[in-house]
């Protein structure tokens, strides 16, 4: 085949390729686990550790109160549902942050992979990710304390859906912000989801916020989760109208991550930031 | 009907780049024509990272207009960077990841078609074939640079851009990197700009010199008549004419 031929049929082929530019991005990420068991290792170990230290405090207290042997398993369900809605932020991240430690971004940047491809494949690795750390420890909470996350069925995927939504628009923006700030803001890729963990309630209901905060914990979808997630297990009720505000929250979240990242991405553009990816 | 005339590949018109109040280039403009090479020389701060950037889409400009292969940049870049191609010391491609690893992704980015015999043409032209399955980051200096060089011509690319290309090489490997660097830009008919500080390597491969100063062109011209005009043997020593502000030592020039 002569040179031509080949770029020919490059030409041909970067029509309507999107979906294999995704499919390149997901690949290099596989690679990388692939090939790295610290990488795959630490998927698990963070989620286990925690799993289990709550799963104990919980089986303590429902030992020695009446309220909390009746609220069985919001404390472990809990901290699932706040390790998909971390881990999935922390996931996207992650694989983000790999392209600036590796000095890959540069390569990204001029190639014809576009923002929103990467960000595709941002999205998807973050759930497999979380894959990898979730399904391991979710059976470990059956087998160390008979909480079955899967039982709760079609509520499980509405608080799934409704936390990946949340941490993928803030795993987008805090990409941008790198992206324009260089490796300085490293920090709020780890950091960032802990500010939302006192006003989304994860642990407690929304009444135990003062009064002129709880406006504030409405604001954010993963609050309407975690509420679900409590009314399903002390009341034994689903209630979809909190996951239907939820939803309506998360695609005006994950619009202004969106835009947000665009912005930041011309703004670096304009400044030259991509050039200089260090600190 | 006239034919419309082809878009030089490509054409910087009145460039400006200013970072905060600092002028990184200031009111350049240049053709290429196709399957020219072109040396871009430079002292450090000059400027040649910031042009090639902003060829590459990289860097939005500040006034002035850059187009490559027809395509207004950064604005249209999508039409052509499947087209183009660079290697830089600024950016390196994965180190986890092994030869063929690497390849394949980029290759899957640039939509090149039937993936795995372009591999192994490179590796065989590069001279990679018996470590693609070995980690990039367990390569030495040389055999990473190969890299850099086999993912900078996994797409054949129309324009290549190549900033620094042997740096930091054995004089051997340098060597090498030009003689392959040569042999594609003959057989491919390709536009290629090339920033370097090693004199040598510009002699040898570019027809062209474009010499920028602070952020502007100071001289722009054949290896030879530069040579002729500024009464020098060798293209370092009018660089350093040009860098130090010594002008044209010709008589004839002058």
């Amino acid at each position: 085949m002569t040179d031509r031929a080949v770029s020919d049929r490059t030409t041909a082929a970067q029509t309507g390729s999107s979906p294999r530019r995704i499919g390149a991005m997901m690949l290099r990420y596989w690679y990388l686990l692939r090939s790295s068991w610290p990488r795959l290792l630490d998927l698990v170990y963070w989620p286990t550790v925690q799993m289990v230290t709550w799963g104990f405090l919980q089986y303590y207290i429902s030992t020695n109160a009446g309220f909390f042997a009746r609220a069985g398993g919001t404390f472990i369900g809990a901290v699932l549902l706040w390790d998909i809605l971390f881990r999935g932020q922390l996931g996207f991240s992650i694989s983000f942050l790999e392209e600036m430690w590796s000095r890959n971004i540069g390569n990204l940047m001029m190639s014809p992979l576009r923002p929103l491809e990467f960000i595709a494949a941002l999205m998807v690795m973050s759930v497999v990710r979380l894959a990898i750390g979730a399904v391991p420890v979710t059976i470990l909470a059956i087998a160390f304390f008979g909480f079955n996350l899967y039982g709760m069925a079609f509520a499980l995927v509405a608080f799934f859906c409704n936390l990946m939504l949340t941490s993928w628009a803030i795993g987008i923006f805090v990409s941008g912000l790198i992206l324009r700030n260089g490796m300085g803001a490293e920090n709020l890729a780890w950091s960032i989801m802990f500010l939302f963990m006192p006003l989304t309630c994860v642990y407690y209901p929304v009444t135990t916020l003062p009064v002129w905060l709880q406006p504030v914990a409405w604001l954010l979808p993963p609050t309407y989760v975690f509420e679900g997630m409590r009314t399903l297990l002390i009341q034994k009720v689903f209630r979809p109208d909190l996951m239907v505000d939820a939803l309506a929250l998360n695609a005006v979240l994950f619009a202004a991550g969106l835009f947000g990242f665009i912005k930041l991405l011309q703004s670096a553009r304009r400044h030259g930031s991509l050039l200089q990816t260090g600190e | 009907m006239c034919a419309m005339p082809a878009s030089p590949p490509i054409e910087v018109d009145r460039l400006v780049k200013i970072y905060k109040t600092v002028p990184a280039v200031d009111g350049i403009s240049f053709t290429l024509q196709p399957g020219s090479v072109t040396g871009l020389l430079g002292g450090n701060g000059a400027g040649k990272t910031t042009t090639i950037a902003t060829i590459m889409g990289l860097v939005m400009p500040t006034s002035g207009r850059v187009s490559v292969l027809g395509a207004e940049m950064p604005r249209q870049r999508y039409r052509v960077l499947h087209r183009m191609n660079f290697e830089s010391p600024y950016v390196e491609v994965p180190m986890r990841l092994t030869i063929r690893q690497n390849l394949t992704v980029f290759g899957m980015l640039y939509g090149v078609a039937d993936l795995t015999h372009r591999i192994a043409q490179l590796a065989s032209d590069l001279d990679l074939t018996d470590l693609l399955d070995r980690p990039t980051g367990r390569l030495s200096a040389g055999q990473k640079t190969r890299v850099s060089l086999a993912k900078a011509l996994i797409n054949n690319p129309d324009v290549l851009l190549l900033d620094e290309p042997t740096a930091s090489l054995d004089p051997d490997t340098a060597d090498w990197v030009r003689g392959h660097l040569e042999r594609f830009c003959h057989e491919r008919n390709a536009t290629v700009l090339l920033a370097s500080h090693n004199m040598a390597e510009v002699e040898r491969l570019c027809e062209r010199v474009i010499i920028m100063k602070r952020g502007r062109i100071e001289d722009d011209d054949a290896p030879a008549k530069l040579l002729a005009r500024y009464g020098r043997l060798t293209l370092e020593e009018v660089f350093l004419d040009v860098a130090r502000g010594d002008g044209i030592h010709s008589e004839a020039a002058q």
